[in-house]
């Protein structure tokens, strides 16, 4: 296999790169570590090998993109949606002015030393949002204000971006992980030929060569990899929901709104209609209190345990991908690696194994519930307090002493 | 209608770990499948050429091993399937991946419909179809789980989003990644099977597409994995048992200790 050599005197035959790839493309011949054409170069087993260092990947030398240093600052793409910022604005900010302290504290390197943080607000009546975005931090806001910008007309906000982008050569760009924010920012990414990591949840500078260390959870949140985006710019990431800490909003901030008159392409699209969801479902990205059930349900009617919970807590209703595909629930209430992530104060998990997948979308709640009658059920390892019985007892006597604590 | 589904092979389970001592991953025969989400993209080009007509062609890039994921897609029924594959591919990310899917796109013909899956569960990235459209220089649109109807060229379309879904019409060529919600896919017929055992499955290669080492595979891919970990295992806390009125009211007692209210403080 091209790119990839194993170091044949080095190699001891032990086997863990073998263990270690997830494509099954190592064998073991003549006992030393053989390269099938099934590897994909994603350098597991140069990990793996790490102590006897006898597999190395070479050939990575892409060509960079001109003088990298021209780029400076921050940027951070604003979503909004119904005229509003979406949540996850405040954080992406509270992510940036970290980045911006990082970066400010190695000036060393730096020429200016100064590492403004601009918000892009592109939109029609965008610019009453400027304001509030200065108050959550940022420095200066780049404006495109144009009756024609419909907030889900994708194809002109993203031609914008890249000419603002263009111009201002901002050394990172975040977006948000939203369906917006993974489907914009790879287009924008793709246009300016950079990198782009997906749904980070941890951005700091690395302290040597200064550049974005992006870490991001992969396999469903089985593992976590660390990604740098060396020679190109901007280096952009989407950031996970609810993981980074919100920037607080100080009123009366003062900033700077840079209008830009740049062409505006008409969009593709024609908006015929937005439908939103019913009211049961309770935005649950947003919920600060969430009752889930899985199949411990036993039956789609018994979901009424779960709504009768939500309801004495305030709280909103989800469910594991189990209660889903038995058609018990809608999709749209499912949590997890192919539902929703979510960030609540209190989630209650009821009758859910808490499966890996199922994990990943709650395990960052502040406070974790589990009710389940197996005390071997993997929930309980990440749940903060735990009940071990049957839910058809603990949920009803749970509802009760609540009202009557209430 | 011209319609081309990109598939993914991925390792059948993300029941990947990785062992503490030696911080490596563990993978515990893993077999090979389809992405799941591309399963669904395969059933809407079959679905869409039963109403309107047209070929369904599926697309992986990967390497040879990935003939088994398209001769299953044959099985279901697809008209053709083209394997994209090349030494110099390898190691790419999502752009350099893109590059290629585009290019081979192109090679085949001219698509009126590009459909691939919301995001593949190795990598968990959803950055490929969108990424893709651009260097395509067509729409995309995400999240798709309804295609409502495609009638003079123009589609309409119906597109999830956090707080409810969007019905938008978009003139072809057209890019779309599917949610689950969109279909139930088929089973493989006997006919497919057959058939899939025995059709030619087009291979291209670097040269074919026209593109320069540079641009794809490792060289091509601005962003490197520089570490790979474990996420920090969870400890666990405290569970109580016995009968439900003990076990609650030890619960609801200790939450108190810990200052916690388990009611939004603003309910009725
Ligand atoms: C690619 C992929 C993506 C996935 N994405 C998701 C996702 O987004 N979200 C998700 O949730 N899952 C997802 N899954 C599925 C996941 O692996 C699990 O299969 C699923 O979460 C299991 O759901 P469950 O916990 O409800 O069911 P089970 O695993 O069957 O658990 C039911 C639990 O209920 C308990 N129980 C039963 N009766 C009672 C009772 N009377 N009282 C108390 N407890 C009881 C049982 O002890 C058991 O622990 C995904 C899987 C794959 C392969
Ligand atoms: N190597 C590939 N070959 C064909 N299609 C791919 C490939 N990689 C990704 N895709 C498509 O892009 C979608 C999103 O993948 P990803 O961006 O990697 O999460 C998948 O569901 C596939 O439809």
């Amino acid at each position: 296999m091209e790119g990839i050599t194993v170091l044949v005197d080095k190699c001891v035959g032990c086997k863990l790169c073998i263990k270690t790839c997830p494509y099954d493309a190592i064998d073991l011949v003549d006992k030393k570590a053989v390269i099938n054409d099934r590897c994909t170069l994603c350098g597991a087993c140069v990990e793996a090998c790490h102590a006897y260092g006898a597999i190395v990947i070479e050939g990575w030398e892409p060509v960079q993109t001109g003088d990298l240093s021209i780029y400076t600052g921050i940027a951070v793409y604003v979503e909004h949606r119904h005229g509003k910022l979406v949540p996850i604005v405040p954080e992406i900010i509270g992510a940036a002015l970290e980045l911006k302290e990082q970066l400010e504290g190695q000036v060393k390197e730096q020429s200016g030393g100064d590492t403004p943080v601009a918000a892009l607000l592109i939109g029609s009546g965008g610019s009453g949002l400027a304001q509030e975005l200065i108050e959550y931090g940022v420095d200066e806001v780049w404006l495109v204000d144009h009756p024609d910008i419909h907030e889900l007309a994708e194809d002109t906000i993203s031609d914008v971006a890249v000419q603002i982008i263009s111009e201002k050569k901002p050394a990172i760009v975040l977006g948000g992980g939203t369906v917006i924010g993974r489907s914009l920012l790879p287009s924008i990414a793709s246009r300016l030929r950079t990198g782009l990591t997906a749904d980070c949840t941890e951005l700091t500078i690395d302290a040597e060569s200064g550049l974005l260390r992006q870490t991001r959870p992969a396999f469903g949140g089985n593992i976590m990899a660390t990604i740098l985006c060396e020679n190109s710019r901007p280096q952009m990431a989407t950031v996970r929901h609810k993981v980074m800490n919100p920037a607080p909003r100080r009123p009366g901030r003062e900033g700077t709104v840079v209008t830009f008159d740049v062409p505006v392409q008409p969009s593709r699209f024609e908006m015929l209609e937005f439908v939103a969801e019913e009211a049961s479902a309770v935005n649950l990205a947003d919920a600060e209190f969430i009752v889930s059930g899985g199949r411990g349900l036993g039956e789609p009617a018994n979901f009424r345990y779960v709504e009768e919970l939500a309801k004495a807590l305030g709280g909103a209703v989800g469910a594991s991908r189990a209660a889903v595909d038995a058609g018990w629930i809608q999709y749209s209430h499912q949590v997890g690696q192919t539902g929703r992530t979510v960030k609540p104060q209190i989630y209650v998990a009821c009758g859910i194994s808490g499966a890996i997948q199922h994990q990943v979308g709650m395990k960052s709640a502040d406070v974790i519930i589990a009710i389940n009658n197996d005390p071997d059920a993997p929930i309980f390892s990440i749940a903060h307090y735990g009940v071990q019985g049957d839910l058809f007892e603990v949920i009803p006597e749970l509802v009760r002493q609540l009202k009557e604590t209430a | 209608m011209n319609i081309v589904v990109c598939i993914k092979q991925v390792p059948g389970s993300t029941e990947i770990q990785i062992n503490p001592t030696t911080n490596t991953l563990i993978r515990e025969g893993v077999e090979a499948i389809i992405n799941p989400f591309d399963l669904y993209a395969v059933e809407e080009g079959l679905r869409l050429k039963e109403r309107y007509g047209g070929d369904v062609t599926v697309l992986s890039m990967g390497p040879p091993h990935v003939e088994s994921a398209l001769r299953e897609a044959l099985s279901y029924g697809v008209d053709e399937a083209v394997m994209v594959s090349d030494r110099a591919f390898a190691g790419a990310d999502t752009l350099a991946t893109a590059v290629t899917l585009a290019a081979a796109i192109q090679h085949i013909g001219e698509p009126d419909i590009v459909l691939m899956g919301r995001q593949a569960i190795d990598g968990d990235t959803g950055q490929v179809g969108p990424s893709t459209a651009e260097k395509l220089g067509v729409a995309h649109i995400t999240e798709v789980k309804k295609i409502e109807t495609v009638t003079d060229g123009v589609a309409t379309i119906q597109r999830m989003l956090e707080d409810g879904y969007a019905r938008i019409a978009v003139r072809l060529p057209l890019l779309i990644t599917v949610v689950k919600e969109i279909n139930e896919p088929r089973p493989a017929s006997f006919k497919g099977k057959l058939r899939a055992k025995k059709a030619e499955i087009r291979t291209l290669s670097l040269q074919d597409l026209g593109l320069t080492p540079e641009s794809v595979g490792l060289t091509g891919s601005p962003t490197r994995v520089m570490k790979i970990f474990s996420p920090p295992k969870p400890t666990g806390g405290k569970v109580f048992n016995g009968d439900a009125h003990t076990a609650v009211a030890a619960l609801i007692s200790e939450l108190k200790k810990a200052g916690l209210a388990l009611k939004q403080p603003s309910g009725d």
